[in-house]
């Protein structure tokens, strides 16, 4: 198989607080191949944000990246000095987060957005700019782009806003788009066309996404791979059919216990009884143990570590070889 | 937008007279609570006759409400009455001053802003540097100590131990028409140095404080942190896109503080004995001179008015967002 264009390899990232040193994400690793779309799904607060930031390099203090790698199309990166790592963020990631209503700086045109993104990242004149600018909404389904790109972002709808921030997102073609709940603060109405949207410029310009978002729906209809996140470790992991409609890892299962079409006004995940830890109280052993309708004394003493299981990987005892064997015994 | 913007405009205008009126009701009053203006005039051993004439050439005996109209109705065309002190048109002694006012006045406020900006930036960038700690310990001085103690603090260090500049007065003037300027000698600007200081560091602790606060606040929004994800440089977010977006607060504060300025110059103008509106005042409070009272009272309120006029004006012009409001009122 081909380089991926992204590679994260066991990244730890920790928040140094009064409370002691809290572990957002404690070794998760993922690859995103060319053209491919991971979707990123768990309950808020399991680290898919913190995932998201870490990748572009953009933790800040109390904030660090403890451990682990991050590799793009083969280069590693979250060691890159602050002006490299800036130049790679915009121009080979881009990055779409939530709420596009607070995304765009309300006092700019969106030419001048555009146009300074675009000159940043490459050496067009500003009037070669100003013309990418305005192909790149029409790319993204702004009508008549060539009057509204000097409209201000309040001037636009909310859909709208949002492929503007795509488009600022594409500017400089990037390898790689980490799409951070791009739907979460639509209207249902367009939050469908704006996946179509992701999808089909995936598809055009090769580009692997990276896509957390809480309803499965989308994931179903959009992601190639789906990564299941809890208490910021990836409890499973694999191609988005099997994951969804054979789920191994029993947090896995209580969220595929029913998807949502997309024309089902929700964008929760199924209830599981009992709530995420706090991260200052994660519990031994597997942290999703004190929910868990299958766990045994094991899960209470030893963290499970991903074991492959046919086309998943998944972070479970109940997979382990010793566990199977005792059962097959048994 | 044009028939929007008038309709603001108008409507702000008519609070403007509702103002101006309750001030016109507040000096006219003092008139009548400062005794009779009839004894200001004559002297002790005027015969009751010629009182009477004087009463009756001042219009004194016609109905209150008369009065007052005919008061407004002078005070619009510029005409206060005569000084009690002076013998002269209250018109003309507040010409002669307001130069002197003016320009000490805007001294001050393009000292505070100049300065309050480039600390307030400073200290919200790098607000764990030892130099923004100094800049919040000089803000803290410049809060607490009372202007005229700041002032003779300025004059001993400057004038009585350093000979370096003069510390009263405002040096040379050249006259262009009405006015004099203090703008065109050498003697003009050392004289303003002191005083604009004095009379501007209550602004600028205070400019520099709410463009502090507002850049922190500014840099943890999120366009600032998409700014960022999409490689912008750190100039172009700091300078670019966080500081425009502080600078709407800064319009307000030295818009609406301008009034102020004029109004607290009494104090200044007292301590360095300038020749302006505020020294004028204090020396016909001191004699109760009540035609200058009343006329700087309104003097002042025009003032503040104007200002707060203009003010909302320039918000629009910085604010995109604004204009939109102003043009369909909710
Ligand atoms: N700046 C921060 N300081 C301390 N903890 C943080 C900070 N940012 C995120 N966290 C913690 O990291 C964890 C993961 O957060 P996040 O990635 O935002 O979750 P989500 O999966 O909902 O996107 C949460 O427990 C959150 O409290
Ligand atoms: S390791 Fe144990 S507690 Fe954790 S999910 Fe598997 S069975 Fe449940
Ligand atoms: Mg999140």
């Amino acid at each position: 198989m081909s380089q991926p264009v992204l590679s994260v390899r066991d990244l730890h990232v920790e928040f140094v607080t009064r409370r002691g040193v809290l572990k957002a994400i404690d070794g998760i690793s993922f690859d995103i191949a060319k053209g491919e779309v991971l979707g990123v799904v768990g309950e808020s607060g399991a680290g898919k944000s913190v995932t998201g930031s870490a990748v572009v390099g953009l933790i800040d203090p109390p904030g660090r990246i403890a451990g682990g790698e991050v590799i793009l199309s083969g280069m590693r990166i979250d060691n890159l000095p602050p002006e490299e790592l800036r130049r790679v963020r915009g121009k080979r990631i881009g990055m779409i987060f939530q709420d596009p209503l607070t995304s765009l700086n309300p006092l700019y045109r969106v030419s001048e957005q555009l146009v300074e993104t675009i000159r940043t990242h490459t050496n067009l004149s500003s009037s070669a700019a100003r013309k990418r600018a305005i192909d790149l909404l029409a790319e993204v389904g702004i009508p008549a782009p060539d009057r509204r790109i000097d409209s201000y972002p309040h001037e636009f709808s909310g859909g709208m806003r949002q492929r503007v921030v795509i488009a600022l997102a594409l500017c400089a073609e990037p390898e790689l788009i980490i799409a951070d709940e791009p739907t979460t603060a639509l209207d249902v109405s367009v939050q469908a066309q704006i996946i179509t949207l992701l999808k089909r410029l995936g598809r055009d310009h090769g580009t692997a996404i990276m896509l957390v978002t809480h309803d499965m729906g989308v994931i179903a209809e959009t992601a190639d791979r789906v990564a299941v996140m809890y208490a910021g470790r990836i409890a499973e992991i694999g191609p988005v059919r099997d994951v969804v409609q054979n789920p191994l890892h029993p947090y896995a299962k209580g969220l595929m216990g029913a998807i949502p079409s997309l024309e089902v006004e929700t964008d929760r995940l199924v209830q599981i009884p009992g709530s995420m830890p706090r991260l200052s109280a994660i519990p031994t052993g597997c942290a999703f143990n004190p929910r868990c309708p299958f766990a045994f004394d094991r899960c209470r003493v030893e963290r499970p570590e991903p074991i492959q299981r046919d086309l998943h990987r998944v972070a479970c005892h109940l997979y382990d070889e010793t566990t199977i064997r005792a059962e097959a015994l048994a | 937008m044009k028939t929007g913007m008038l309709a603001f405009i108008i409507r702000r205008a008519l609070q403007a007279i509702g103002v101006l009126l309750t001030v016109g009701i507040i000096a006219f009053a003092m008139f009548r609570f400062a005794g009779d203006p009839v004894n200001q005039i004559v002297s002790l051993d005027t015969p009751a006759a010629e009182r009477e004439q004087v009463r009756l050439s001042l219009g004194l005996d016609d109905p209150v409400p008369v009065q007052f109209a005919r008061y407004l109705f002078r005070a619009a065309q510029g005409d206060f009455g005569v000084s009690y002190q002076f013998r002269q048109p209250v018109s003309d002694l507040l010409a002669e001053r307001v130069p002197a006012t003016m320009e000490l006045a805007l001294c001050a406020t393009i000292f505070a802003t100049v300065f309050g900006v480039l600390m307030g930036v400073y200290s919200g960038l790098k607000r764990d540097s030892i130099l923004a700690k100094v800049f919040q310990t000089v803000s803290l001085v410049g809060i607490s100590l009372p202007t005229f103690l700041i002032g003779i603090l300025l004059i001993y260090l400057f004038s009585v131990t350093l000979g370096w500049l003069p510390s009263y007065g405002r040096g040379d003037t050249v006259r262009i028409g009405w006015w004099t300027t203090g703008f065109l000698t050498l003697s003009g600007w050392t004289a303003l140095i002191m005083p604009s200081i004095t009379l501007g560091l209550f602004q600028m602790t205070l400019i520099m404080r709410i463009v502090r606060a507002e850049m922190l606040e500014v840099l943890r929004t999120d366009y600032i942190k998409f700014a960022r994800a999409r490689g912008l440089t750190t100039r172009a977010i700091h300078f670019g896109h966080a500081l425009k977006n502080t600078l709407v607060p800064v319009i307000t504060i030295v818009g609406l503080q301008f009034g102020s300025v004029i109004a607290f110059a009494i104090i200044t103008e007292t301590v360095f004995q300038w020749p302006g509106m505020g020294l004028l005042f204090v020396q016909a409070v001191q004699n109760v001179d009540i035609p200058i009272m009343a006329a700087y009272l309104m003097l002042v309120a025009l003032i503040f008015v104007v200002i707060n006029l203009a003010v909302d004006i320039l918000y629009t012009v910085v604010d995109p967002r604004l204009r939109t409001t102003i043009r369909q009122p909710a």
